[in-house]
């Protein structure tokens, strides 16, 4: 029971999950309630946008999300400056209450890469309006460790690009972003299946976050319980420390005592 | 008066932030308003009165990722 006493602590707060997941592109509000229950997370993703005036039926999102069980954390999804993602935050914290955000700054619509530069821009005031900052960012070791110097709670680097499902396309910059920074690294983007997520967890990562993979999914309530399982076998398995891989066949059955 | 209230023009009689929520039916609690693209705290809501011209921002959380 290795887990029960095993947490996430991100900015001097405990989470008992390492799944964050996101609340965009479910059939409706039930479903996504549905999913984020099963799937066992405490950190949920929304983005900030318009109140549609002209049309005042629609539902607040909060109304299907129990602001004592989860933690909210807006994003600065479809921000291509600094300015609109540091705008956009100090508008979430005003919303939402809290400080933590999920800082995107993308440099194309094609990719939905970031643009580092101007994330580390927003990185640099946010830290200092006293944000709690989650960067989203390329799985590049150099600028993870500027992201953790400037302050950052967490880095989040992508596995590959934002809904693509193609998983973790380079392991090896996970692993050394994970030897260069100490805050801690969450795989954000990318992951397709639980396999991707169980990777990323057993690279020993200390958190993933996704939300296209569930919600995208045929069945996105069986696939966030999928994702809980992963992630936690993921961290399960890191924890117990896998055997070294070898060429070639080591016997699991005693030599001594075979039949002549 | 003329507002332009997320990027729509709306056209309204002189009141306070408040007043305008509830007029555009829009509860106050979900929601974040810049006013001239400075963020407006919940509690100025009541006591911060519109002006001709006056741009407001109001946005909520919706799903995403």
């Amino acid at each position: 029971m290795i887990l029960q006493n095993d947490s996430l602590k991100i900015a001097g707060r405990e989470f008992r999950s390492r799944l964050m997941v996101g609340t965009g592109k479910y059939a409706d509000f039930a479903q996504m309630a549905k999913a984020i229950e099963i799937s066992g997370a405490d950190i949920v993703t929304v983005a900030v946008r318009r109140v549609n005036i002209s049309d005042r039926n629609k539902e607040s999102l909060l109304d299907h999300i129990d602001l004592k069980k989860y933690t909210l954390l807006p994003n600065t999804a479809g921000c291509y400056s600094a300015d609109d993602a540091v705008r956009t935050c100090r508008l979430a914290r005003e919303a939402g209450l809290s400080d933590f955000v999920k800082l995107e700054v993308l440099g194309d619509e094609k990719t939905l890469f970031p643009n580092n530069e101007e994330l580390l821009k927003a990185a640099k005031i946010l830290v200092k309006e006293g944000f709690t900052v989650l960067p989203y960012t390329t799985d590049d070791p150099i600028v993870c460790k500027k992201l953790e110097d400037l302050g950052c709670a967490a880095v989040m680097p992508l596995g590959a690009p934002i809904g693509s499902g193609l998983g973790i396309r380079n392991p090896y910059n996970i692993r050394i972003i994970m030897e260069t920074v100490k805050v801690p690294v969450i795989v954000d983007a990318g992951v397709g299946t639980a396999s991707d997520a169980a990777l990323a967890m057993e690279l020993g990562c200390d958190g993933v976050l996704m939300n296209t993979a569930i919600a995208g999914a045929k069945d996105p309530i069986a696939m966030a319980e999928a994702m809980n399982l992963a992630v936690r076998a993921g961290r399960l398995a890191y924890l117990a420390g896998r055997i070294p891989r070898k060429l070639y066949a080591t016997a699991s059955s005693p030599l001594e005592g075979v039949i002549e | 008066m003329k507002l332009l209230v997320n990027g729509e023009e709306k056209i309204t009689s002189p009141m306070s932030v408040y007043d305008f929520l509830l007029t555009i039916e829009c509860d106050p609690r979900p929601i974040a308003v810049e006013l001239n693209r400075a963020i407006l705290a919940k509690n100025d809501y009541r006591t911060t009165f519109l002006l001709e011209g006056d741009q407001l921002e109001i946005v909520w959380f919706v799903g995403g990722g």
